[in-house]
């Protein structure tokens, strides 16, 4: 398809002609053959069908009416229509098969050492987990940034807390909807480094312009790195100021929706916030992680996002800093 | 026996003009206010199904005219995420419920099928009436609520659990559900009356290898709609028994299914694309053979083209919810049946260019419009494939690429053939022409904007731009596609705007048309324009398929019905052989009530399901005066009963 990822802003982070791992290939593939044949075959109809336009023009005063035909004419016209149906049918099954070929290659990819990750989709966020089934207590949790090793096969075993959401991520692979009371499997592979976005595809309510979300693709030894970090509790405050800040954060609203584990924050409505400052961004992707934004973000989301589940905060502006540099000490 | 030949304008005779003014008392519609509501000929409810569809087309069009504005900047504040989702959902359901089915299958079934037919009005007047209403209501209570801030806001399609009780409250989704059910009823009503009119009312001789493809092509979306719309009354309901009654059909939590939903939805909401775009390649069958000079060449295969496609309307439903992890085997098959939909399309479109290859090409702006239609409507088929192939779908489903894929379809097979149909027949309806001037310009500029504002779409979809978002971050290289989409809306309201305008100046001062300025072959152009309300003379017969091309030099006429009721000709489904006379009913005020009664009962059961518990009261009361019997029409049809012997 390089004729698309030739024109500026294709080659994105968001696009599915750029593919990064193995089944949006497979599938750019197919798309890059239906997009040569249908593309062949309008510009063929339409020329075919404006020849004749031009070469038969009439005016109504002079036309017969109505216009004899002949049967040699017409004989000659069955033909045509014939040759062009079976024309069609033979190019249908053409795609068709490439069609079939590539949903055989998706459903083929290798699921036995795949590194399952599970993905919650909320209104308007991802809940992402990294299950442990040998040491439950180290399951690491997360929002809005999947880190993954390039080169290993994953599956996102996928459900909603809600609404339905569909989780999309293109340059990876197609997308596939998370449905309450349904859990779904989706395998893929990211073969290129980067930073991948995703953004939520099946309308979810007000903010549904705003639940993306960034695959982080790394090579294995950054991973297992993040990993082991993300599988430490939090930090203990270092300063006074971090001290105190927690003291806030614990004494205010935010214990009854998020966690932090090593603190007696415990609750599961809202992202895990255990190692909120390793993530770059904050409210699914629609701010960077900046002190600024989350001090806004604390005292009226309403303001940035509407409808998003975080309530306007009273908090005073000492307290607020003390909070906001607890938090980012959260790597 | 007098003749119908084509070209013949031959003074009246005396006993003519006495039979011409019987006529004309006894098919009289009532006039004053109150009268108005008694109407039932089917010209005048086509020419109100038109006027408010048109209505209803530009209120959705203006609300993508805002949505435009917003989209035209990111992260914009022209509209919050609340009023956009609002105006996304009013568009789409607006466009889908209240115009495209309104306007192509019921305003022109109602207003063409029984003249090209040959016979003097609709079959069930009465229901047709009541149905206008119904419709008519349904789309005020929509739009009230919509000014209050109860705008229906899940999308055209409000998927639960996102429509369910969970996670919208208020009113905004009862009203959506409510919509639904009123408009299908109307469409429900309507697909009789066609099937009725064109299976039993058909001019002696018009067989079916001779109904013109016109009324082919409503009678098979008359099918359609008789068995899809049941699939979303049920599927609407249920939501609305979910919010107001405390059923939990779609709640996971206790065992419900947020899948069943989808799949009665798509059960109808496939098939509705396809009873959108029928009537249009109907409207291009009829303006094709008209401006070609000819018959349509391939009459058969367009008519099998038609039953087919409808038949596979229904065996492609799941290509919307691929996303949803369908099994492998599944996936196939729906797959391979949503490709099988471009062989009859194909060969519809294969034809059409044959016809006009064969014939001579008049190019009128009727014609334009159909020419238009070829070049986006065959676009719109060919994304189709994208759509069809399960791993490509995976990709383009729910992005922009799928909104200019549908708007393609739609506006190509609808819109393009729409404004060629409203060309075609204005000067029988209105008995002036519209001027081919501005018509054209208006041509022009639709199709310029329509391509300006809707290819770029499948290029930002590419691009990764979900549909359905109020807005877009500014780093992802969708704002210069989205701002050229938003300078091409601007045509498009240009040409809408002048096409009015054509309109409006052609009633007061467009040339006269005559009873067939297009020299075209249906019956409908075998009568004065405007047609009088017993819409002909005398009852046409029927020699070929274009009836009046075809016809003999002394092609004979009905003779026989009684002159001192609404007495129509019946004849045999088949060969359309005469086979009895009946008696249409005249002008009532009860179907008019009927439909207040409905409507109360409906939009009662918003707030309550008691709304129809005691609605039904009125409905009753109502219902019975409608059907309470008149002596003389019983007389008559007891006479007409020995006669029959």
């Amino acid at each position: 398809m390089s004729l698309l990822a030739a024109i500026p802003g294709f080659p994105s982070n968001q696009t599915s002609l750029n593919p990064a791992g193995p089944a949006a290939a497979h599938i750019e593939h197919t798309f890059a053959l239906i997009f040569w044949i249908t593309a062949t075959v309008y510009f063929i109809t339409l020329a075919v069908l404006m020849y004749f336009v031009w070469s038969r023009r009439w005016t109504l005063a002079l036309a017969p009416i109505p216009q004899p035909t002949s049967d040699a004419s017409d004989r000659l016209a069955t033909r045509a229509v014939a040759a062009a149906v079976a024309v069609t049918v033979l190019l249908l099954f053409v795609m068709l098969i490439s069609s079939f070929v590539t949903s055989h290659r998706l459903g083929k990819m290798n699921d036995q050492q795949a590194l399952t990750i599970n993905v919650y989709g909320h209104q308007w966020w991802w809940e992402i987990q990294y299950p442990n089934e040998a040491e439950p207590y180290r399951m690491v949790t997360t929002a809005n940034e999947i880190h993954v090793p390039i080169g290993t096969p994953i599956r996102i075993h996928g459900t909603s807390r809600d609404v339905i959401h569909s989780f999309w991520a293109p340059n990876i692979q197609g997308k596939r909807d998370l449905l309450p009371g349904y859990n779904t499997d989706v395998l893929m592979q990211v073969d290129k480094a980067g930073r991948w976005r995703g953004q939520c595809a099946e309308y979810c309510g007000m903010q549904h312009a705003h639940m993306s979300f960034y695959i982080v693709a790394e090579p294995q030894q950054d991973f297992d790195n993040w990993m082991s970090a993300q599988m430490q509790p939090s930090v203990v405050p270092g300063n006074i100021q971090a001290m105190h800040g927690q003291q806030v954060f614990l004494s205010h609203a935010c214990v009854l929706c998020h966690t932090i584990r090593g603190t007696t924050a415990g609750s599961h409505v809202g992202p895990d916030l255990t190692h909120l400052a390793s993530r770059s961004t904050i409210a699914a992707g629609m701010l960077p992680n900046t002190v600024g934004n989350l001090g806004g973000w604390i005292l009226n989301a309403q303001a940035l996002k509407p409808g998003s589940r975080m309530p306007p905060n009273q908090i005073s502006g000492p307290d607020l800093q003390d909070l906001l540099a607890y938090l980012e000490t959260l790597k | 026996m007098t003749s119908t030949s084509l070209l013949e304008t031959r003074a009246l005779s005396e006993a003519e003009q006495k039979q011409a003014a019987q006529l004309e008392y006894i098919w009289r519609e009532p006039t004053g206010f109150i009268g108005w509501f008694k109407a039932v000929h089917h010209t005048t409810i086509g020419m109100r199904y038109v006027v408010t569809a048109f209505c209803f087309f530009l209120i959705a069009g203006l609300l993508a005219g805002a949505m435009r504005i917003q989209l035209a900047f990111p992260e914009s504040h022209f509209l919050s995420a609340d009023k956009y989702n609002q105006f996304f959902t009013m568009h789409g359901s607006t466009m889908m419920f209240l115009f495209a089915v309104p306007m192509m299958f019921e305003a022109l079934s109602v207003y063409l099928v029984p003249l090209m037919v040959g016979t003097r009005n609709i079959a069930f007047p009465r229901l047709n009436a009541y149905s206008y209403y119904l419709y008519v209501f349904g789309g005020i209570m929509f739009f009230v609520a919509f000014f209050c801030n109860t705008g229906a806001d899940n999308g055209w399609f409000s998927y639960v659990p996102l429509a369910g009780p969970d996670f919208a409250p208020g009113k905004r989704a009862d009203f959506w559900a409510q919509l639904i059910t009123f408009t299908e009823i109307s469409g429900l009503c309507v697909a009789v009356e066609v099937l009725v009119t064109v299976f039993k009312l058909r001019a002696p001789g018009m067989s079916l290898n001779r109904i013109p493809l016109f009324v082919w092509g409503q009678a098979i979306v008359a099918f359609m709609v008789i068995f899809s719309l049941p699939a979303i009354m049920l599927s609407s309901t249920m939501l609305l028994l979910d919010r107001t009654g405390g059923t939990q059909f779609f709640n996971p939590a206790v065992g419900g299914d947020v899948l069943l939903y989808q799949h009665l939805f798509w059960w109808f909401g496939h098939p509705e694309v396809y009873l959108i775009f029928l009537p249009g390649t109907a409207v291009v069958s009829t303006i094709v053979a008209t401006f070609s000079r000819r018959h349509a060449f391939g009459y058969l295969v367009l008519v099998l083209s038609l039953v087919s496609t409808g038949f596979l309307a229904f065996g492609l439903w799941v290509h919307h919810m691929f996303a949803t992890g369908i099994p492998q085997i599944a996936e196939s098959y729906f797959t391979a049946a949503s490709m099988m939909i471009a062989i009859p399309s194909g060969a519809q479109i294969f034809c059409w260019i044959a016809t006009l290859a064969t014939g001579r090409v008049v190019l009128k702006t009727p014609m334009w419009w159909v020419l238009g239609f070829f070049f986006v409507f065959i676009m719109g088929g060919m994304t189709g494939i994208f759509v069809a192939s399960v791993p490509v779908d995976l990709q383009v489903h729910d992005t922009y690429f799928v909104v200019a894929h549908f708007h393609y379809v739609l506006i190509g097979g609808a819109v393009f053939p729409l404004f060629g149909a409203l060309t075609y027949w204005f000067p029988k309806v209105t008995g002036r022409m519209l001027s081919e001037k501005l018509g054209q310009i208006s041509f022009w500029l639709f199709f310029i904007g329509f391509n300006v504002t809707f290819f770029p779409m499948h290029l930002v979809g590419l691009r990764g731009m979900p549909r359905r978002v109020y807005t877009y971050p500014a780093n992802m290289g969708w704002t210069l596609l989205n701002q050229i989409e938003s300078i091409g809306y601007i045509f498009l309201f240009l040409s809408v705007l002048l096409f009015m305008g054509n309109v409006y100046r052609s009633l007061r001062r467009g040339a006269l048309a005559g009873p067939n300025p297009w020299l075209a072959g249906t019956l409908e152009w075998a009568t004065s324009s405007p047609p009088p309300k017993y819409n002909f003379l005398h009852l046409p017969t029927v020699n070929g398929r274009e009836a009046l091309w075809d016809a003999a030099p002394n092609q004979p006429v009905v003779a026989g019905l009684d002159e001192d009721c609404r007495s129509v000709l019946t004849t045999r489904t088949l060969d359309a052989e005469p086979e009895g006379k009946d008696e249409f009913p005249g002008p009532s005020i009860w179907p008019f009530l009927a439909a207040v009664a409905t409507s109360i009962a409906f939009v009662a059961s918003v707030f309550t399901p008691w709304g129809i518990t005691f609605g039904t009261i009125p409905i009753a009361i109502t219902m019975i005066g409608w059907f309470w019997p008149v002596k003389q029409a019983a007389d008559r049809r007891r006479e007409r009963e020995i006669w029959s012997k």
